[in-house]
């Protein structure tokens, strides 16, 4: 697949610490990339360069086949999603998405502005301010402002984090399907795993600057190259260096026959709805959580239990 | 807090409100309805005709002057501080020190400073003087006594009141919006005009307030680098006080000077926004 999007070996020293380092990406054309990670590990700052709003210190970014790290943000085909948002307070929804398109000096504004409210289902609210919008509207406002100037990449920077976790997930969906419908490549920074593995096609998973690993969601949740992905995305059991999902770990009174178990009593029962996760201490020491249906669950805290899981699903990283 | 505490906090402050600016501007209500007195005060019978006078041509002369000058003088100051606030605003670690700096004219007394002035652009001042040793030029430069000095003198003197509530509305100016303009195509001149300058017009306007209406009623400025020849409103208020002793027609006078002031204010404020 062709790239639209290529960093080599970028990093960013600023003067206390470095940022970013080496990082190198390829984001194909169309896809949903999300860089993931903990706050400070570098992902804001890296899609800051790719905006413009940053310079890198070694390294080059290029988009569609042109370079573009020297350029300044005004001349860069990509928009930004602010975290803020960033919607201008003294214009209107039109105002603030016709914004880039003066300056470009398009003919049919009117029709584009038309079209990308229409997209965003913001029609009707064009002479509405900024302070006049909810949460999510105002979200689809600096969406429209960037989409409709046709950017190469859409930036997203945590655009979703303002919201509250009720509208978070419904707003999620809708991005997905805008992201589709459009064919916009994004580059989506986030904290939230659930978030970068339900929404995208591709996941740079960062830390201290770097990546440690880039893959599918499924890649990075079944395989993944380090502990800290393994901890990072999802739940992980660790006993040494061995490490097993929840939803791989077996429960019962009692093994079937034949099948290699741990003894374990169950220290506590976390009720989650969907499923539950059974905490229990293996004989050896280490806490151990196993995810069941809430139908198979008869468990309580004190009981005698054998734990078991497939070899198939063990994941090891020696040290 | 509750409402008798409350009223205990604010009785010295009302009280010093009453008797030095609600009796005084009474009495000076009074007083622009009276007849002039033989040496200065007023005496009976009341009259009208202190406000009739003053739609003579001679003083509408003064008043639209004084607009002008004050105007001017308002303009350079927006011209002068809206740079000025914008570079304070983004000097980071350094704004404290550069904000100390527009203020610090204010440890001296207005009334040297503008004399320091004099001793600058008179006609054997420090300028002319270097000027002429120099053989720059053969006869001085007339500096002073005309419009020019006083509008210098007030922009001098009120450009810290326009810096001031400028540099507060830039301060506040979110920079993520200065980046979202860039990111949308817009290149720095043209976010100054589109974002910058829109977003700080409440701190222009306060500023503008805040310069303009003590410009509209100097008197200390227009009078020593003015000269003569430079009447403005607060000249002719003060006047009437001393050498031409019309305390009734001066009261009116003054009181003309400050509706049109609050008239002003009143037209310069946007609906639903707060005076100042």
């Amino acid at each position: 697949m062709d790239a639209i999007l290529e960093l080599r070996n970028v990093s960013k020293q600023f003067p206390t610490h470095r940022a970013v380092d080496r990082v190198s990406l390829a984001i194909p054309r169309g896809a949903f990339f999300s860089l993931l990670g903990p706050s400070g590990c570098g992902k804001t700052t890296t899609l800051r360069m790719v905006a413009g709003f940053e310079t890198p210190t070694e390294g080059e970014v290029w988009l569609s086949g042109q370079r573009i790290d020297h350029l300044p943000p005004y001349q860069r085909n990509v928009n930004t999603v602010f975290q803020s948002y960033a919607l201008f307070p003294h214009l209107t929804v039109r105002g603030n998405v016709e914004f880039g398109l003066r300056r470009k000096s398009v003919n049919d504004i009117e029709a584009k502005v038309r079209e990308v409210l229409n997209q965003v289902s913001l029609t009707g609210k064009e002479s509405r301010k900024p302070t006049e919008l909810s949460g999510g509207e105002r979200q689809r406002v600096a969406l429209a402002r960037s989409l409709v100037l046709a950017p190469d990449v859409l930036l997203l920077d945590e655009p979703l984090s303002a919201l509250d976790p009720q509208l978070r997930k419904h707003v999620r969906a809708e991005l997905k399907d805008l992201q589709r419908r459009i064919g916009v490549t994004f580059l989506f920074v986030t904290h939230d795993q659930e978030e970068a593995l339900s929404l995208s096609d591709g996941i740079a998973v960062m830390r201290n600057g770097a990546v440690e690993q880039t893959g599918t969601p499924q890649d990075l949740y079944q395989r993944p190259a380090t502990k800290f992905v393994a901890t990072f995305l999802g739940a992980m059991n660790w006993i040494g260096d061995l490490g097993i999902r929840p939803e791989s770990v077996h429960i019962a009174a009692r093994a079937p026959s034949g099948t290699p178990s741990r003894s374990a009593h169950v220290t506590g029962i976390v009720y989650l709805g969907a499923y539950v996760h059974v905490e229990a201490r293996l004989e050896s020491g280490e806490s151990i959580t196993a995810q069941v249906a809430p139908g198979d669950h008869t468990f309580f805290p004190g009981d005698a239990v054998q734990i078991w899981w497939s070899p198939a699903d063990e994941l090891r990283f020696p040290a | 807090m509750t409402a008798p505490v409350r009223r205990v906090f604010l009785t010295p402050a009302i009280l010093l409100m009453i008797t030095t600016f609600a009796v005084p501007m009474i009495i000076v209500g009074v007083y622009s309805f009276m007849s002039r007195g033989a040496y200065g005060g007023v005496t009976p019978p009341f009259t009208l005709e202190n406000y009739t006078r003053l739609f003579d041509p001679l003083y509408g002369v003064i008043l639209l002057r004084s607009f002008w000058i004050a105007g001017i003088s308002t303009a350079l100051c927006v011209l002068l501080g809206f740079p000025l606030a914008l570079f304070i605003a983004q000097s980071g670690s350094r704004k404290n020190l550069y904000l100390s700096l527009v203020i610090l004219p204010f440890w001296t007394s207005f009334l040297i400073r503008t004399y320091a002035w004099m001793f600058l652009l008179r006609d054997t001042g420090l300028i002319n003087t270097i000027l002429q040793s120099l053989h720059l030029i053969g006869a001085p430069l007339p500096m002073l006594y005309n419009d020019g000095a006083v509008i210098l003198g007030l922009v001098y003197g009120y450009l810290p009141f326009m810096v001031l509530p400028l540099f507060a509305t830039l301060e506040r100016l979110d920079p993520s919006l200065l980046e979202a303009a860039a990111d949308l195509g817009a290149r720095p001149l043209e976010t100054l005009w589109r974002v910058t300058i829109p977003l700080a017009a409440p701190g222009v306007r306060a500023g503008a307030i805040l310069t303009f209406v003590p410009c509209l009623g100097t008197y200390l400025t227009s009078d020593l680098l003015g000269g003569s020849k430079t009447i403005l409103v607060g000249n002719l208020v003060q006047n009437q006080f001393t050498t031409s002793r019309d305390w009734p027609f001066g009261a009116a006078a003054s009181l003309v000077l400050m509706a049109v002031a609050i008239l002003l204010m009143f037209a310069a404020r946007r609906k639903g926004e707060d005076l100042l």
